[in-house]
């Protein structure tokens, strides 16, 4: 049943006692988060000076809101292919700019066509199925399984049909 | 070392991988325990974050045993057990000395807007995640904390993200005693959400969500009020109903850019990309929140934009606060939470699955099945450490 009287014009803590905890950080001191903006950092070891600069030894963009690389970046996955200087094309522009974003999410789609083409040249076939969890699904929702078959056969089938028909007409 | 593997969206594997390496003085290689596969992780796996590459290992919340130490690290020694904070930060920049490490200006090359994030695509930095058997750790004298003594190691791993966000949402909220809070979104961080809103001293607070399992897990765990949004015609007179017409005191987003319940919201946000996302929550957020309350969001939106009703927001003069959370300064007072009895974190893991079933444990997660909440992957020399232990 739903309330409407306003829990504040109460004022009686007693009901919250069942609540393990509650108010412990009523008090704004309490609060790790306040104010927003805390100096100086509580950090238990303090660094006295900002960090020395990561070597560059692989192809690293930086945006160009900022004047340089940074001294600590990750080097995972480096550009490459299409997708690669896609996404150099994306980094000459701003954040800023919707263009710069856009580019990359059209380099992730080229990346992953490149990603299948990776592994076939290199002997493996990819269980795409295995990749998007089947076992799970066949395990903890076999009905909407056997539905998502069916409604996919019956979409390509249809499809066929058409096409099929188009051809004899033509 | 096996790894998680990104193959593109709805698809990982777990394979072979080169093991990482000390790249800066200040990194360290740490033995996984423990990685969780949170919400955010999600928006990666749907191929919803611009710059997520082929090859990426994700997972920005784990636990792990240093292995390796730089030269200049001093504060870690080999074999101290940490839980590593999500943000790869300095400590040392404009921003970390004002304690906003989630907004760290050292460690994102390709991004000014966001931190340095585990396994979080290029956007948050190009660094590998923690859902393998080993990660490289930068900035290791400031990041990581040793696991106190008496910290279960399935605590200590929601401290790396999900409990922190959750408190720093409510704690955006600025709640005062005996406001009414609606959060919107129940899983974990709205979970998280919900049990810290007690600890501000809320009033009230409501969960909202579609997901019945979810809804029946929060009002138990957090002794709160829920509400199925499918039950309700529209979100913002249920809530104003249920607040004698004024409003919430504070609304938080805990849900982001994949949010349904708007078909409008929907096709132009999730399936057209029309903007970064479906905005929907944010709707109801700032259409639902009293006159001067606060709207505080943490759920995940992309770079480029929403559609919001900012109109609304300043005709009702609300306050709106939005951050990544910055774990490290939250910590010592959540662990605090934990010792004490107030929280029991690690009520919310539904699923412990070998990292090498990542496969499934992601399709699990993304279409909620098996009433899943929340998924700890476990690498094989985790396990082959317990067995020997």
């Amino acid at each position: 049943m739903e309330q409407t009287v306003h829990p504040k014009e109460e004022g009686d803590r007693s009901r919250y006692a069942h609540i393990q905890g509650w108010g412990a950080d009523l008090d704004h001191s309490n609060r790790p988060g306040y104010p927003m903006e805390r100096m100086p950092a509580r950090l238990p070891h303090p660094p006295q000076h900002e960090p020395e600069q990561q070597p560059v030894d692989v192809t690293v963009f930086h945006s160009i809101e900022r004047p340089r690389i940074t001294p600590v970046f990750g080097t995972s996955v480096p550009p490459s292919g299409c997708s690669g200087r896609l996404r150099a094309w994306a980094f000459k522009y701003s954040e800023n700019n919707i263009f710069h974003w856009l580019l990359l999410l059209f380099a992730d789609r080229i990346n992953m066509m490149e990603g299948i083409g990776d592994d076939l040249r290199s002997g493996h076939v990819p269980n795409v199925l295995g990749e998007m969890g089947i076992k799970a699904e066949l395990k903890h929702n076999p009905v909407g399984f056997a539905r998502k078959v069916a409604v996919t056969s019956a979409v390509v089938g249809v499809a066929c049909f058409l096409i099929a028909r188009r051809k004899r007409r033509a | 070392m096996l790894a998680m593997n990104y193959r593109g969206p709805y698809r990982v594997r777990v394979q072979q991988k080169a093991e990482p390496s000390i790249e800066h003085p200040n990194d360290a290689i740490v033995r996984v325990t423990r990685a969780c596969i949170c919400g955010s992780d999600l928006h990666l796996y749907h191929g919803l974050v611009p710059d997520t590459r082929i090859g990426s290992t994700f997972g920005h919340e784990f636990t792990g045993i240093v292995e390796e130490i730089g030269p200049s690290v001093q504060n870690l020694k080999v074999g101290d057990h940490v839980l590593v904070p999500f943000n790869i930060f300095c400590g040392a920049c404009y921003f970390c000395r004002r304690e906003l490490y989630s907004n760290c200006h050292n460690t994102n090359a390709e991004a000014t807007a966001v931190g340095g994030i585990y396994g979080y695509s290029h956007t948050a930095g190009g660094y590998d995640g923690g859902q393998a058997e080993y990660v490289r750790v930068p900035m290791a004298d400031v990041g990581p904390t040793v696991i106190p003594a008496d910290l279960d190691p399935d605590d200590a791993v929601l401290l790396t993200d999900a409990f922190p966000t959750g408190y720093q949402a409510a704690e955006m909220g600025d709640i005062d005693e005996g406001d009414t809070v609606v959060i919107f979104g129940a899983g974990p961080i709205g979970i998280f959400a919900a049990k810290s809103a007690w600890l501000l001293g809320a009033g009230r607070v409501i969960v909202v969500d579609h997901v019945e399992y979810r809804l029946q897990f929060v009002q138990t765990y957090a002794q709160c009020e829920v509400v199925n949004f499918k039950d309700v015609r529209d979100m913002a007179v249920h809530i104003k109903k249920m607040t004698d017409g004024l409003g919430a005191d504070v609304c938080i987003d805990c849900v982001g850019c994949e949010a349904v319940g708007n078909v409008m919201q929907s096709i132009t946000g999730r399936y057209l990309k029309l903007q970064a996302g479906a905005a929907t929550v944010l709707h109801w957020c700032i259409n639902s929140v009293r006159k001067g309350g606060v709207v505080s969001i943490v759920g995940v939106y992309g770079p480029t934009f929403n559609a919001i009703p900012i109109g609304n927001a300043v005709n009702k003069g609300l306050t709106l606060r939005m951050n990544q959370a910055s774990v490290k300064r939250h910590l010592p007072r959540l662990i605090e939470h934990i010792q004490a009895g107030r929280i029991d974190p690690k009520q919310i893991i539904t699923h412990r699955v070998p990292l090498e079933e990542a496969a499934d444990a992601y399709h699990l997660f993304s279409s909620k099945l098996d009433n899943c909440i929340k998924t700890v992957l476990i690498p094989p020399t985790a396990s082959r450490l317990q067995v020997e232990v």
